[in-house]
């Protein structure tokens, strides 16, 4: 097991027209690990999949995907053998029937696991015989989910992997993701279902306006986080507490309450020493942290 | 065994897990010698980054409660020292009990009780020294 990341990215940079959809992203995904993409709409997440995957060139900037240059057309194909990837529209066949396209996918790869497409199709109740054009949108998500687990891939990567899917669905999703990654397979996945990623991701990047805002392990972000409600005999003064890891301070009267990214520690220490009278520290869940960050941007 | 982990309570999945184990092994709802599911299996189950169980298992085996032996599981080792451990938890527990009786006694309801142990557990023991 080496520590190289799968994926780095060295100042990443993707422009149309005016349009800057990814600035200067530094990157860096570790391998054995399910890492969350987390990003609003339009944040710029599948334009980064895309540069990683060589689908787009990036504008300037370059990176690495298990160690091969996303900008070198031969090393990109390299690397594309071991790299499984479900696009956001999961495109597939129409013509082909389910049985049909299991096949047909699986005669492009020499590690394909017959074991896990047959336990999937069970598992996720595909119907054998169904033309691909007639399945649901789920359906669909589902069989193009089946394809990739099935390659043996050294690191899957999924863009929104759990749309379209129901609360069954995402539960078998999450559980397959658990068994790939004990497998030793690295996952990189887009989401905007925060409670399943605080669920399953041992990191998380929070992409906004194609900028890289967090990097950070789960675990991490739980312990530093902190939200610290205060109460003064006075209104407090708010640069007191402008120090670092503050990100947000709202006073209303005597009362205040601080958002912190880490440091909540001296923050409680110096409302001490300003004679406060109540403190309370409370975790900030996975999704305030993501909804405090981009508001801030 | 049931394990159940919380994501939003602000503390690390492995240290929750940590803290269940020892705590089963301390009620003696896990005994010593007993087999602990796998990695993985345990991962499907809560679903969990099999990292997070590794994790805890590792620190677990670090602090002599857990036994790994390769390819054939985690077993709870409960010697000597994690039984004195044991003994000091239950002592700890029942003053515990004393005291939140006491306060509420004193006419303090279970909620600020409970806020007045979160908030003195989450401040680093330098700036209660220094009150």
């Amino acid at each position: 097991m080496t520590n190289t990341p799968v994926i780095l990215t060295r100042d990443l940079t993707k422009s149309y027209a005016s349009l800057k959809a990814v600035q200067g992203l530094n990157l860096s995904v570790e391998p054995n690990c399910i890492t969350a993409f987390l990003g609003q709409n339009g944040a710029g997440k599948s334009t980064t999949i895309k540069m990683l995957l060589g689908m787009i060139r990036p504008s300037s900037g370059d990176g690495t995907v298990l160690g091969k240059r996303i900008t070198d057309a031969g090393e990109n194909r390299e690397m594309r053998r071991k790299v499984a990837y479900v696009a956001e529209n999961k495109p597939l066949y129409g013509y082909m029937s389910v049985e049909q396209t299991v096949r047909f996918a699986s005669s492009f790869y020499p590690d394909w696991r017959t074991d896990v497409a047959n336990r999937l199709l069970s598992q996720y109740k595909l119907p054998h015989r169904r033309k691909v054009k007639s399945l649901s949108k789920g359906m669909r998500t589902k069989l193009a989910l089946l394809l990739a687990f099935a390659r043996r891939p050294d690191l899957l990567i999924l863009d929104e992997p759990s749309e379209g899917l129901d609360p069954v669905g995402i539960e078998h999703l999450l559980q397959t993701l658990v068994a790939q990654s004990a497998e030793g397979v690295s996952i990189f996945f887009s989401s905007h279902q925060i409670a399943e990623v605080e669920r399953i991701a041992d990191h998380v990047c929070i992409l906004d306006n194609g900028r890289l805002l967090v990097n950070a392990s789960l675990d991490r972000l739980r312990q530093s986080y902190r939200r610290i409600d205060l109460v003064f005999p006075f209104p407090p003064p708010e640069r007191e507490f402008r120090i670092v890891g503050v990100e947000k301070i709202r006073i209303n009267g005597n009362e205040m309450s601080v958002f912190a990214s880490m440091n909540s520690e001296a923050v409680v220490e110096r409302a001490r020493n300003l004679k406060v009278v109540s403190v309370e520290v409370a975790p900030v869940g996975l999704r305030d942290i993501f909804l405090e960050t981009v508001k801030e941007n | 065994m049931f394990f159940k982990l919380n994501p939003t309570t602000g503390q690390p999945l492995y240290l929750q897990l940590m803290q269940q184990i020892r705590h089963a092994a301390e009620t003696g709802a896990l005994q010593d010698g007993e087999q602990l599911p796998g990695i993985r299996t345990l991962a499907e189950e809560l679903v969990v980054s099999p990292n997070t169980i590794a994790k805890a298992y590792s620190e677990l085996e670090h602090d002599g409660i857990l036994e790994l032996r390769h390819g054939s599981g985690a077993f709870l080792t409960v010697r000597r020292r994690t039984r004195s451990l044991i003994d000091h938890v239950q002592v700890a527990r029942r003053r515990l009990r004393d005291l939140i009786e006491r306060l509420r006694e004193e006419g303090l309801l279970d909620e600020e009780i409970r806020r007045a142990f979160e908030a003195e557990l989450l401040y680093p023991a330098e700036i209660v020294g220094k009150r």
